[in-house]
């Protein structure tokens, strides 16, 4: 798809927002949010995710599943740049409440195609006050 | 004003879909168009018409078959998450060699893409879950 047929704030558009709020493993939430956001992709809407509470431990890095059983289904956040889905936003004070920091995430890139296809992080940290802004301002809101 | 109702939990354990049943029922009163209601996560088990509470409670699964004759309601549930928790229809149960199908009057078996385009359609989509 071409950047013109792609283009942000098209008025056929709408802005779709992925809320993650639980924990990776424990419940399904996680995993069947990501189920919609992939079909999603297919939509060619605005779409971005956010990542709070314990929704930050979905895209945390070296998760290790072996013990519980259950897919590590976290190497699919990577892959969502390919889905064209470059905007994912974690709460700055969620991770400070949980001891992590930006280092413990996983880096999610993507190409980006408007500026010589150079990698950049798909990962925006943003202020609780910035998210509610940024949730404000979609215009569909699925919680997970 | 055009709604798309999602519904994330099963009948019982949780309110999530007694209250999605009785905001649909309540909208659908004032003269509210119900787009879709799609049922994702647990919320697929509201499709299983083989559910028997006791018959001095409600029965959730009949208050929305009900609803959706009377209104002709588009009541859909989402194909992967009911492929994992048992609800088939008669074609589904066929493809995977099962050999009964549960899927209740009104209901119909569809994938993700219907909720997107409720979400695209709609002028608000209303969540009801945990």
């Amino acid at each position: 798809m071409s950047a013109e047929e792609n283009g942000a704030g098209a008025e056929d558009q709408k802005k779709f927002l992925y809320v993650n709020r639980r924990a990776p493993y424990g419940t399904i939430y996680a995993l069947e949010s990501l189920e919609v956001v992939l079909i999603g992709a297919a939509f060619d809407q605005d779409v971005s995710l956010a990542f709070f509470d314990d929704g930050v431990f979905q895209i945390i890095k070296g998760q290790d599943t072996a013990g519980i059983g259950m897919k590590n289904f976290s190497p699919t956040y990577r892959a969502l740049g390919d889905y064209e889905v470059t905007k994912l936003y974690v709460e700055k004070e969620s991770l400070e409440e949980r001891g992590l920091t930006a280092d413990d995430l996983m880096e999610i890139t993507y190409e980006d195609e408007d500026d010589d296809w150079a990698e950049k992080s798909s990962v925006q940290l943003v202020s609780r006050a910035e998210l509610s802004e940024i949730m404000a301002a979609q215009d569909v809101i699925l919680s997970f | 004003m055009k709604f798309g109702i999602l519904v994330n939990e099963g009948p019982y354990t949780h309110q999530a879909s007694d209250s999605a049943y009785h905001f649909t029922k309540a909208a659908l009163e004032k003269g509210h168009e119900i787009y879709r209601v799609f049922f994702y996560n647990d919320g697929v088990n509201n499709g299983s018409r083989l559910t028997v509470p006791p018959q001095d409670e409600r029965n959730i699964q009949n208050n929305w078959t009900e609803l959706a004759e009377k209104h002709d309601l588009d009541l859909v549930v989402c194909v992967a998450a009911a492929q994992r928790r048992g609800i088939l229809d008669e074609n589904e149960a066929k493809r995977h060699s099962k050999n009964a199908d549960n899927i209740a009057p009104g209901f119909r078996i569809s994938g993700l893409g219907q909720l997107i385009e409720t979400g695209i359609e709609c002028d608000r989509v209303v969540a009801f879950g945990d």
